[in-house]
């Protein structure tokens, strides 16, 4: 038996309507599978259209072309599989942490005295089971990422999206973060889709690395397997032979993207 | 500076601004009087004269049927502005065909209107209720329209993945938002739903503590005038240091600017 997929895209277009009547295409000719269990890692140059890629797979976007299937259904409206991370701040500010990640079961309708004791379990596993009275404004953002992951997690979501969630973290809080994500998951690995900008950390978290080209029109130009053993601890895999030829390798595709992204959204800039 | 230190300093100014008003009033300056009494009173004889009001309880009737009024007007005009509110924001269209007509509306000085409610709802209550209506009405609505069209996109998202329904995202998205906006604005709002009422009241009625400086005025009793004026003023103060309260306890979850980020 082979495992399902849990996220197709199949030749996927994303194009936006700008303001003065003209078309952008973001992505193009998107192809990408996520097999049930597996940790897949999107890095690319900013603006490229990972956010875009995440956002249709979790049916926010729909494709102007090609198909999304959820475990090999086509996708309509939201994708109810999905937990989604964003990458911008998304926790309720005027709940509390704990009220933040008991809301996930409270919609569903489940008593409220069965959910805090839940939601306290959630905050505790991601260390911030003393922050369960305060609000978001009160934590760092590294703490209302967490908060965040466990309002995702608390749902139990088949597919996990994640969009640069530790983007704005310090160095040492994302590797703590990237440990905590891995012992999580390894729970009961759900399908990750992972947004970086981060090499490294894309190679140190994840099964599949997948490097998108620059914009517009951006594609999937490689996908690289990481065949370094589980579990892993973020910190001892950096020194890993396998791994530095691992990053040298995708870098080399990577850097040309990069100095092209970086040059079309100077020009892109000057032509404004 | 501390705390004692500037309360003396709040207080000097109060004392030697009285000190000064008593003063000029009672002591010729070069042979002439400089705040002529007639015009200007003397504090001695407003303190009194607020000391015979609260002495013999005619005052509360007065203060017990303002608050009344406000507390209608403020109740009324903002459960209306939070269903336009709501109703607009949801409603692009609604909103669009209405927009010059609330503008209109609001542009209208509320003055005006006091005469017309007085002829359509009486010399009671009400006429002074409609007023403050009016006045809290537009803020309450402007800010609920606003808090409900400015819901950060990602939360909005956040919220459907999260599996959310139109009524739940009503719920716990939208309503709370419109909420701290429309809280942000309650010492305006609370406020206007005062100056409606004692507005009306002075215009015409039979009570109220607007009604009370209108007739110390209607026989040129300055002394009453001034009197009614200190008791409308700590009359707001007391009402504001009560929203105050309620603001504290509501909007725990705001950032105050003092909080540090990060
Ligand atoms: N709503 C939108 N309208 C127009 N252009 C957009 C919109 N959203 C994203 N884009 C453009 O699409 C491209 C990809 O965006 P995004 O997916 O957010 O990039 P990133 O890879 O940094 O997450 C960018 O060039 C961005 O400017
Ligand atoms: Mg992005």
């Amino acid at each position: 038996m082979t495992t399902p997929t849990a996220v197709a895209l199949e030749d996927a277009k994303v194009a936006f309507r700008l303001g003065d009547g003209r078309v952008y295409t973001a992505v193009e000719k998107a192809h990408l599978a996520v097999a049930q269990g597996e940790f897949v890692a999107i890095v690319g140059p900013t603006g490229c259209g990972k956010s875009t890629l995440l956002n249709v797979a979790a049916g926010l976007l729909k494709p102007a072309a090609g198909s999304v299937k959820i475990f090999d259904r086509p996708l309509a409206g939201l994708n109810r599989d999905a937990g989604y991370l964003f990458q911008a701040d998304a926790l309720f500010p005027w709940k509390t942490a704990l009220d933040n990640v008991a809301i996930g079961l409270e919609i569903k309708g489940t008593p409220r005295s069965e959910v805090l004791p839940q939601a306290q379990k959630w905050l505790t596993s991601v260390g911030l089971g003393a922050f369960a009275g305060r609000y978001p404004h009160m934590l760092s953002g590294g703490q209302r990422k967490r908060v965040a992951l466990a309002q995702v997690l608390i749902r139990d979501p088949k597919i996990l999206l994640m969009d640069e969630p530790f983007g704005p973290l310090d160095a040492q809080t994302r590797q703590v973060m990237g440990n905590l994500l891995l012992d999580l998951w390894n729970a009961d690995r759900k399908a990750v889709l992972f947004v970086t900008h981060d090499l490294e950390e894309a190679i140190a978290l994840a099964d599949r690395v997948v490097i998108m080209s620059a914009g517009p029109s951006s594609r999937i130009i490689g996908d690289w397997r990481v065949q370094l053993a589980r579990p892993r601890d973020i910190f001892e895999v950096r020194m890993d032979k396998e791994f530095h030829a691992l990053h040298r390798e995708i870098w080399s595709v990577l850097k040309d993207e990069v100095m092209k992204g970086y040059a079309q959204s100077t020009h892109a800039a000057e032509a404004v | 500076m501390s705390r004692v230190t500037l309360l003396a300093l709040q207080v000097l100014v109060a004392v030697v601004c009285i000190a000064l008003w008593q003063l000029l009033s009672t002591v010729p300056v070069f042979g002439k009087i400089l705040l002529p009494p007639f015009f200007f009173s003397n504090p001695v004889d407003v303190f009194s004269q607020i000391v015979k009001w609260f002495a013999s309880g005619v005052i509360w009737k007065h203060l017990a049927i303002t608050l009344w009024e406000s507390i209608l007007a403020f109740v009324i005009g903002s459960v209306a502005g939070v269903l336009v509110g709501f109703w607009f924001a949801r409603q692009p269209l609604v909103a669009a065909v209405f927009d010059p007509y609330v503008k209109m509306a609001n542009a209208l000085p509320r003055v005006v209107l006091a005469p017309i409610f007085a002829l359509w709802l009486g010399l009671g209550i009400w006429s002074k209720v409609a007023l403050g209506v009016t006045l809290v009405f537009f803020i309450v609505f402007f800010n609920v329209y606003q808090g409900v069209k400015e819901v950060s996109r990602t939360v909005l998202d956040n919220g459907r993945m999260l599996g959310m329904s139109e009524g739940q995202l009503m719920r716990h998205v939208y309503w709370p938002s419109a909420l701290s906006w429309m809280f942000s604005s309650l010492h305006t709002s609370v406020g206007f739903a005062v100056v409606g009422a004692v507005v009306g009241e002075y215009l015409g009625s039979a009570a109220g503590l607007g009604y009370l400086i209108q007739q110390a005025e209607g026989i040129f009793d300055v002394a009453g005038v001034f009197a009614g004026m200190f008791v409308l003023s700590a009359f707001v103060i007391l009402i504001d240091s009560g929203v105050t309260l309620v603001e504290r306890r509501l909007l725990v979850w705001r950032p105050t600017a003092a909080d540090g980020r990060g």
